[in-house]
């Protein structure tokens, strides 16, 4: 303990409401913490004010029109009543999250009027002053207070091995900065332009609720997060089993299946209170002006096409490259006719329907069907073999990565999904540190594009640099050796190559012109070997955990 | 973690800093005629790309001296032309640049000539690349000083382990790629000459010292081989090197002149010639205790002192000083972020502070404020500064008698001025200044900085002066 406060240089001194906060903590989840530490905290600090400087320089960075999507909400909801803000459609971009994420943008609207009227106004498509930049930019920037909260909230559920002595080796150190560093989420939120940070910050605080086994306030939090963007439904079965299961069933039969006797109604109604009760505030009202269908109709558009115009780095990604690699062999061969083929243009920049050609096409129903069997399998395990809350975790990256692999219309920022949590195993096991580096490198490398003008390439790869280097350093500091095996480290070399070949050879060749779509091509098939790879390592993971418990009660 | 990784995140994260501040807004964007300096070095290159040699520093048809003419030594103009060959000009490359001079310059200094820990090293090549002053004049305003500055850096990197003739070499390249080097020339040329006489002028030292001129009059050589044919060419390119009718000062400037001009108009009571003069014997005297004391002692904790001192007396008494020189003493002071954290923060931020109006001239307002606060906390926080105030860890030795009759540097005195600089920076941004006084803002910031400057000038002298006991350095190693 000494040493550390000689390597740390503390400035502050430890308050002391930290200290005792930190071993009520302790004791509440009954981690195996070596001994409960008076840990000095100025650290975290530092950590999150030094990312926050650097989301402040990137103010005047390019943003994307998602910066529009939400200037046009702030305007919808600041300067119409609510019975019409699921009916505007002046722009293009119409509201289409929950309506909580809508009162999100009302209050906001109200410190927005003090930067620039202006942009309250719906007809004012694509306006960007100086201070509507600045306002939006900081409004992402203040509510990822949320998430920096969430982080300190996650650092102190961590387990940790006795030991390390070195502030930098320790996993809550290693963990806060994966997760506040995280470079998905930088260029997602401060350049790309969204509020990911704040809804990861309520997902990340419900998950370190459940790992404080505050249950009750995670289900709250997931409830909030659901009604704020639906795109999390796709971890809701994790929840739900979760909860049913290991909060609802009090106790286990010793072979670690369930004990029906158990069942405690009252957590149930509790839950479901929890549930019914922020449901109805957000959609309550829409309910009961009957626009229910209205709202969900915009919510779920499933007019769109099964990928979005740059392939999610994903198992269709895959299957329209084989289907493209097979109608052009058939054509080489002369056993197609190019005039029968659809006229499909691939990656064209455009959302719309893509046809197969040889392979047969893909409905909604089928990708979901596809999504919820590769879920199947680790939601059932967490129902027979529950193992507290690090196994819903597990599950919960599953579902997160098992909807990203087969969900309809992905977008390639869902990685960050799974990412984010995943971030905490991590930190926890050697296995799952060599899972999360493949995947993150890949997912985080697969985000490129969002990025394409010159002048943020420099940032973009500076920045993919800085997060990588850490986190493989840092990670097999932590687990003392190599974590990837060789084939690993050289499919993780390659992204390098496929950087050089799609933004700086390709560009200068002829090419560029007659196919310009292969550099995403490349990028969104290489990428999705990876992805697809640290799926099924993570699955086999899952239940090899599975079979070991099984093997012991034997 | 290993040290190679923690110094490549730390050179990672000044690289993203020094990026991110270049996306901003740079000097003179879409201000015709003259734009700004963004302008003056695609012109050069133009000029370089188009003209023969020796008609780049003359007034002809082609080359309209008046529209950003040529007045940086030839090193800058070949820069330029190297620059001109390829078409994809931005920043890309100052942050080459940055990438091949300064940063290796920075950690090396850092890992072999600092002391402390590993860990301590690593703070200080992150606090030095942070330096906001210098970021936000290359990436903002956009000029090319982390070159002539990784330069003399570079310099005093290879003298102070030792190759004499290596580091002479590499000032003279820095002095010929910006004139202004000549702040820092004092110095090297005591710390040299020092370390001759140290030898004994009768044997190897006398071998050492035609070493070294032969070097740096042989790379002079190089440098300036297409003007040395014709003596024109040479008067023309000094001429335009040292632009004397252009005056004491220009703008607002925290030195003396510009701060003396408040109370006396020196600048119009004065001829030209006598304003020279002046400048020249003041600037002599204010650096002549520290060339002594360089001179007596050759080391290299010496030698950094004298660097400040030379440099920050040259910005504050010599003739035609521009706001941007202050960088010249800021990168010596940021060799002493690791041996005096808190006088050097000091500095350092003063002299952030004192480039204000021109940032806000530029629109770097954003930049300026956001690098100046993580600066600020980074450097606090990382060198733990606060808590190396004591008169002991001052370095002032016996002389810390004198400093009853001056401002006491205290933590209170710094946080006073910290707040002061925040009030001023927010007055010149959000108030507009009385109609009968339009500079109101910029002249405060400059004699406001300026006292600054004046107090540290007087502060390093002492500390130079009074070297610390043996015993002192010790007991700062062992509390390191």
């Amino acid at each position: 303990m000494c040493y550390l406060y000689v390597e740390v240089h503390s400035v502050i001194s430890i308050p002391p409401r930290l200290i005792h906060r930190g071993q009520a903590s302790v004791y509440d989840t009954g981690c195996v913490m070596a001994t409960p530490r008076a840990d000095d905290w100025s650290w975290f600090p530092a950590l999150a004010l030094g990312v926050s400087f650097l989301k402040c320089i990137l103010i005047n960075a390019y943003h994307s029109t998602d910066f529009e999507v939400h200037r046009n909400w702030l305007a919808i909801t600041h300067s119409l009543p609510v019975s019409k803000w699921y009916h505007e459609n002046t722009s293009e971009w119409t509201l289409d999250y929950p309506p909580l994420f809508a009162w999100f943008e009302y209050s906001l609207s109200h410190v927005a009027q003090h930067f620039d009227k202006e942009m309250l106004v719906v007809q004012n498509l694509l306006y960007t002053s100086p201070a509507t930049i600045l306002f939006q930019r900081l409004s992402v920037i203040v509510t990822d207070i949320v998430f920096i909260y969430a982080v300190k909230e996650c650092c102190r559920s961590v387990r940790e091995e006795k030991g390390s002595k070195d502030l930098l080796g320790h996993p809550f150190f290693i963990l806060a900065a994966l997760l506040l560093w995280n470079f998905g989420l930088l260029i997602v939120d401060h350049i790309h332009f969204q509020y990911n940070g704040f809804l990861f910050g309520i997902l990340l605080l419900s998950v370190a609720r459940h790992l404080q086994g505050r249950h009750l306030e995670g289900a709250l939090l997931f409830t909030v997060l659901l009604n704020l963007k639906h795109i999390y439904l796709y971890i809701a079965p994790a929840y739900g089993i979760f909860l049913l299961r290991s909060y609802c069933f009090t106790e286990d039969n010793t072979d670690g299946s369930v004990r029906w006797s158990s069942f405690s109604p009252v957590r149930l109604v509790a839950l479901g209170s929890i549930v019914i009760s922020v449901g109805a505030l957000s959609f309550g009202p829409f309910i009961a002006m009957g626009q229910l269908p209205q709202v969900l109709s915009r919510l779920f558009p499933f007019k769109r096409g099964l990928c979005h115009a740059y392939w999610a780095p994903n198992v269709w990604a895959l299957y329209n490259m084989v289907d493209k690699a097979l109608s052009v062999l058939g054509v080489r061969l002369k056993l197609l006719d190019v005039a029968k083929l659809p006229k499909a243009s691939m990656t064209g920049g455009l959302v719309q329907e893509f046809q197969h050609s040889i392979l047969p096409s893909v409905s909604p129903s089928i990708t979901l069907i596809c999504t919820l069997l590769s879920i199947m399998p680790a939601v059932l395990s967490i129902w027979c073999r529950p193992r507290g809350a690090r196994g819903f975790l597990r599950c919960l990256v599953v579902c997160a990565l098992g909807s990203f692999m087969f969900g309809w219309h992905v977008h390639e920022k869902a990685i960050l999904m799974a990412i984010l949590p995943f971030s905490i195993l991590a930190v926890e096991s050697r296995e799952d540190a060599g899972i999360f580096l493949m995947l993150t490198t890949t997912g985080h490398y697969s985000l490129f594009p969002l990025l394409f003008t010159a002048a943020e390439l420099p940032i973009k790869v500076l920045l993919m640099l800085l997060f990588t280097l850490y986190s493989f350093t840092s990670l097999k500091k932590l687990f003392r050796g190599s974590l990837l095996n060789p084939l690993e480290t050289t499919y993780l070399l390659g992204l390098v190559a496929v950087e050089i070949l799609c933004e700086v050879v390709y560009p200068l060749s002829p090419w560029q012109h007659t196919m310009p779509f292969v550099p995403l091509l490349v990028t969104s098939v290489y990428c999705s070997l990876g992805v697809c790879y640290s799926f099924i390592r993570l699955y086999v993971s899952l239940l090899r955990q599975h079979g070991t418990d099984k093997h012991k009660q034997l | 973690m290993e040290n190679w990784s923690l110094v490549s995140i730390c050179v990672l994260f000044g690289l993203t800093a020094r990026w991110a501040v270049s996306l901003n807004s740079y000097s003179g964007a879409g201000k015709p005629p003259m734009f700004g300096d963004y302008e003056a070095q695609r012109h050069w290159q133009e000029v370089t790309y188009n003209l023969p040699v020796h008609e780049w520093y003359f007034n002809t048809t082609d080359n309209n001296l008046n529209y950003w003419g040529l007045d940086y030594p030839p090193l800058t103009a070949y820069h330029s032309l190297l620059c001109a060959h390829d078409h994809g000009f931005d920043f890309c490359w100052v942050l080459v640049a940055d990438l091949l001079i300064y940063i290796p310059a920075v950690v090396l200094y850092s890992f072999y000539l600092s002391e402390g820990s590993n860990k301590k090293k690593v703070c200080t090549v992150l606090c030095i690349l942070l330096y906001p002053g210098l970021i936000l004049i290359d990436y903002g305003h956009f000029q090319y000083n982390s070159i002539s500055l990784g330069l003399a850096l570079w310099g005093v990197v290879v003298l102070g382990l030792g190759w004499d003739v290596l580091g002479s070499l590499a000032f003279v390249l820095s002095l010929n790629y910006k004139q202004m080097e000549l702040y820092h020339s004092l110095p090297f040329f005591c710390y040299l000459l020092g370390k001759c006489f140290k030898q004994g002028l009768a044997g190897r030292g006398l071998f050492l010292l035609v070493k070294i001129a032969v070097t740096v009059l042989v790379t002079f050589a190089l440098c300036w081989l297409p003007f040395l044919s014709d003596p024109g060419q040479i008067l023309q390119v000094v001429h335009r090197l040292f632009p004397v009718g252009r005056g004491l000062f220009e703008d607002k400037v925290a030195n003396t002149w510009c701060s003396l001009n408040v109370l006396i108009k020196i600048k119009t009571i004065l001829s030209t010639d006598t304003q020279l003069y002046i400048s020249l014997t003041t600037t002599l005297l204010a650096i002549l205790p520290s060339s002594i004391k360089l001179l007596m002692k050759p080391t290299l904790w010496q030698f950094k002192l004298a660097l400040v001192n030379s440099s920050l007396a040259f910005f504050l008494f010599s003739f035609q000083v521009h706001e941007k020189s202050i960088l010249l003493p800021a990168l010596p002071v940021c060799l002493l972020l690791n041996d005096l954290p808190l006088p050097a923060i000091w500095f350092l931020q003063a002299s952030t502070f004192s480039m204000l109006p021109l940032f806000l001239k530029d629109g770097l307002l954003v930049p300026y404020v956001v690098t100046s606060l993580a600066f600020l906390f980074f450097s606090i926080y990382l060198l733990s500064a606060l808590e190396h105030c004591s008169e002991d860890k001052l370095r002032l030795g016996p002389y810390r008698r004198l400093l009853i009759c001056m401002p006491r540097m205290d933590l209170g005195r710094f946080y006073f001025s910290i707040t002061a600089m925040a009030g001023l920076s927010f007055m010149s941004v959000a108030l507009a200044p009385p109609a009968q006084l339009p500079d109101l803002f910029p002249l405060l910031v400059s004699v406001f900085s300026y006292l600054h400057f004046l107090g540290l000038l007087l502060y390093f002298n002492i500390v130079q002066i009074a070297e610390p006991p043996q015993s002192v350095r010790k007991n700062q190693k062992k509390s390191n």
